[in-house]
């Protein structure tokens, strides 16, 4: 079908074979390499965040030593990874909302003018990556928690007695000792670098910032499945699906081999 | 000790704080709404409403739950989830124990787990994916909602990796015994990894109840809409061409509080579920399977 131009009342073997036709369109086209430009900008800012974010956080949990209080912190921060894009997306349009929405309403107690979150597109661009870490950084906390927990406590003693500070001991103990994992995570995430987040962006935007909210996922759903354009559709999607099967296979090869990570 | 020296006392108050805040952040909207849920109209569009409602009143719930549309997207998302996490865990179980094996008791093992990979890893898109549901008529059919994502790669590999984890003498001695495989699944592999699969029923049923597009791209008729799929429309899209309401039932279920009170009732099963859930994915399960 991608290289086809595909008539649903032709059939697959009744519709026109055109080449490579549909890639070659998909380059000329200006709004999608425009779109493959905006999946490339929210996903590589959401890898980044999504990796720091947990981790500095991590450490800085670790820290706190009643541990009601830290089950309490973890068991709020985890909560959002389990909703859905639908609920929360629902939640974000009516607290972003320029019409007294909650936090806009904040931001004019501190004498900020409303800002349009989900109608302009440099900041639908921001809101996206920002409600993204907000939603996913405390889940992304389990993986680092666990790796500190395993980290052998005479370390700590030792430098300890030698009278380096929490603050040396964190330096040069605790992240080191994390590092790894965090690249294990942060090379597995490699293969995200085309998925910006169909769910999330589905049910955030709307028309007024699709030229720098559209994603290659949420534009293959309009063109192909509401245009009716199934040829290209397909050409977009498999053009995206292969790209990410190549980078997941090479992430996975790296994790291997740095980390000997395997996931079977 | 560290902890008794003075800078250290400041970074830990403000640290303490920092946490605080940080871990508030993280409910608060979701505390924005039920309080409107619970207020009345007028204070809710007058945007009074912050963390506490104005003028209790359950009038929006009452509302909520007279639509009919609405309960029976809930009964169909109860269905997807019991039936689609039914069949996911029994799948799964069963794919899980042969690809556990070492190479040398189950030839082949290795193209075999390739094969269950390299759907997770590759998909042709969004629109051979639709034909094919279009030409084997599930189109506009509950099972729809089930049988597409009945195999879950990701939660067979981490019952996969858990069985790796399981003793070699219980089968061994087993098989010794004189028990086939099916008797080592079954009475040795099944008992010991209950915890394990009470885990994944977990994610997988909180998967299957938020699931939304699946009932968007194919069901066209929006009275067989799972929850997530409803909420989807009536709230994101406000889109109710497809329900063939009148504008006065339209009205009913597009005011602010109603629409807060939808939410909070989607939301509703995960709470519920959510303190199980973690008290099992930090203990290990998730965890182990993205260790080196």
């Amino acid at each position: 079908m991608a290289f086809q131009n595909y008539k649903p009342w032709l059939g697959l073997t009744g519709s026109e074979w055109v080449g490579l036709d549909n890639f070659r369109y998909l380059f000329e086209r200006e709004d999608s390499l425009q779109v493959i430009w905006n999946t490339l900008i929210i996903a590589v800012f959401k890898l980044m965040f999504n990796l720091g974010v947990p981790f500095v956080f991590s450490i800085l949990l670790n820290e706190l030593r009643k541990m009601v209080f830290k089950r309490f912190v973890q068991t709020l921060v985890y909560l959002p990874h389990f909703l859905s894009w639908v609920i929360l997306g629902g939640i974000l349009i009516d607290i972003l909302s320029t019409d007294g929405g909650i936090v806009n309403r904040a931001l004019g107690v501190v004498g900020i003018e409303p800002i349009f979150f989900l109608g302009n597109g440099d900041w639908f661009r921001f809101t996206v990556v920002v409600s993204d870490i907000w939603k996913e950084f405390g889940f992304g906390t389990v993986v680092f928690l666990a790796a500190l927990a395993n980290i052998n406590p005479t370390l700590y003693e030792a430098a300890e007695v030698d009278g380096a500070s929490r603050f040396k001991q964190t330096l040069h103990i605790t992240i080191p000792s994390i590092i790894p994992i965090a690249i294990v995570v942060g090379t597995l995430a490699l293969g995200n670098v085309l998925n910006a987040g169909f769910d999330q962006i589905f049910n955030l935007y709307n028309s007024l910032v699709y030229e720098k909210g559209d994603i290659i996922d949420t534009f293959v759903y309009r063109t192909a499945i509401l245009n009716g354009e199934m040829g290209f559709g397909t050409a977009v999607g498999l053009f995206k699906s292969v790209i990410s099967m190549i980078l997941i296979l090479i992430s996975y090869r790296l994790a291997y081999k740095w980390a000997n990570y395997r996931i079977f | 000790m560290y902890h008794k020296t003075l800078s250290y006392r400041i970074f830990n108050v403000f640290n303490i704080c920092l946490m605080l805040i940080i871990a508030l952040l993280c409910i608060i909207p979701l505390v924005h709404v039920l309080a409107v849920s619970f207020s009345s109209k007028a204070a809710a569009d007058g945007n009074l409403v912050g963390l506490w409602p104005i003028d209790f009143t359950l009038e929006s719930y009452k509302k909520t739950m007279n639509n009919p549309i609405f309960l029976h997207s809930i009964w169909v998302s109860i269905k997807r989830t019991v039936i689609g996490t039914g069949l996911t865990l029994v799948l799964a179980f069963l794919a899980a124990y042969p690809l556990s094996k070492e190479n040398s008791a189950f030839k082949g093992r290795n193209i075999y787990s390739w094969l269950f990979v390299f759907t997770m890893i590759f998909s042709g898109g969004l629109v051979p994916f639709y034909m094919v549901i279009q030409k084997i008529g599930l189109m506009d059919s509950f099972w729809v909602l089930v049988l597409p994502g009945a195999v879950n790669v990701y939660l067979t590999i981490l019952l996969l990796n858990f069985f790796r984890g399981v003793p070699k003498e219980l089968e061994e001695a087993a098989l010794i015994d004189g028990a086939g495989h099916f008797r080592v699944m079954f009475s040795i592999y099944l008992p010991v990894s209950l915890p394990a699969i009470a885990t994944l029923a977990l994610f997988s049923m909180v998967t299957q109840w938020n699931s939304w597009f699946d009932g968007l791209l194919y069901l066209n008729n929006a009275k067989d809409y799972p929850l997530a799929t409803f909420l989807q429309t009536v709230i994101i899209q406000r889109d109710m061409s497809s329900m063939s309401i009148s504008p006065k039932e339209m009205e009913l279920i597009s005011t602010k509080t109603v629409k807060s009170a939808q939410i909070f009732i989607g939301a509703l099963p995960i709470l519920v579920v959510y303190p199980f859930l973690q008290k099992y994915f930090a203990s290990g399960l998730v965890v182990g399977s993205v260790k080196e």
